[in-house]
C-alpha cells in the first residue's frame, strides 16, 4: 500500500527537507518502520523502544486519530493522508 | 488570547498562532486546553490538524503557540522550555498572576530563551473558538 505522509515542518530538516513523501505500508507500524529505516534520526521522536507510538507524538490518518485505530496496528490503505503531528505542551509546572 | 486564557480559568488557556515566516501573525486559533489542568497545558491534536491544513490552503504556517500561566509570572517554565516543539516559533506567555495582564513573546532555541518585541498593528474582532 502507498499512502501520502505529510511532514511537521519541525521533522523535515531530518527527513530529506520534504513536506510530503509517499510511504509503503499497510500498518501505521509498517509506515513508521519504512520512514525510520530511511530517516534514523526520527526514530526516537516517532517510536518508543518497544516500538509503540511516542507519547508526544500524535498521529493521524485522514481525520482519524490513530490511538483510537489500534495505534501502530491502525490500517493504511492507498489514498489514505497520514499526517504527524508533535504535541504541542508546556506549562507553569 | 487573553480573552482564551481567562475563559479557560481556572485551567491553562492556550492556542496556536497562524502566520507568516517573518513572524507576522495573521491568526489566533483558540485549542481546548486537553490536559485540563491549571498547571500544564496540551493543545488539543485536532486543532493542531485543522491549523496545519489551513496553513497549507492560505499559504501560512503555524508560526507559533500563545498559553496562560494563571499564578505566575509571564515567563517560560522549565517544562515550556523543555517541551518547546519547534525552535522557530514564537512562544507567548500570558500571565494571568497580577493586574495588569502581562502578554510576552519569547523565541526558545536549544533551551535557551529570549524575549521578543510584540508589535500589535491591528485589532480585529475574535472569532467563536475554532
Amino acid at each position: 500500500m502507498s499512502a501520502l505522509l505529510r511532514i511537521p515542518t519541525v521533522l523535515r530538516p531530518a527527513m530529506g527537507g520534504e513536506s510530503s513523501i509517499v510511504v509503503d505500508g499497510s500498518t501505521i507500524g509498517a509506515v513508521l518502520a519504512h520512514v525510520t529505516q530511511k530517516y534514523p534520526a526520527v526514530k526516537g521522536q516517532l517510536l518508543n523502544d518497544d516500538g509503540t507510538l511516542h507519547r508526544f507524538l500524535n498521529v493521524y490518518v485522514n481525520d482519524d486519530d490513530v490511538r483510537y485505530l489500534g495505534g501502530v496496528d491502525a490500517v493504511v490503505t492507498d489514498t489514505d493522508e497520514i499526517t504527524l503531528i508533535p504535541a504541542v505542551a508546556g506549562g507553569a509546572w | 488570547m487573553v480573552a482564551t486564557c481567562i475563559r479557560a480559568l481556572p485551567d491553562e488557556g492556550c492556542g496556536l498562532l497562524l502566520g507568516t515566516t517573518h513572524g507576522d501573525v495573521v491568526d489566533v486559533v483558540a485549542s481546548p486546553n486537553v490536559a485540563a489542568s491549571a498547571k500544564v497545558y496540551e493543545i488539543d491534536p485536532r486543532v493542531l490538524l485543522r491549523a496545519y491544513r489551513r496553513a497549507d490552503d492560505e499559504d501560512l504556517e503555524v508560526i507559533g503557540v500563545f498559553h496562560s500561566h494563571t499564578h505566575s509570572a509571564a515567563y517560560p517554565s522549565a517544562t515550556d522550555v523543555r517541551q518547546a516543539p519547534d525552535p522557530t516559533w514564537h512562544y507567548v506567555v500570558v500571565s494571568l498572576a497580577t493586574l495588569p495582564i502581562e502578554v510576552r513573546s519569547y523565541s526558545i532555541i536549544d533551551e535557551e530563551v529570549t524575549e521578543e518585541v510584540v508589535r500589535i498593528e491591528a485589532v480585529t474582532r475574535s472569532r467563536a473558538d475554532d
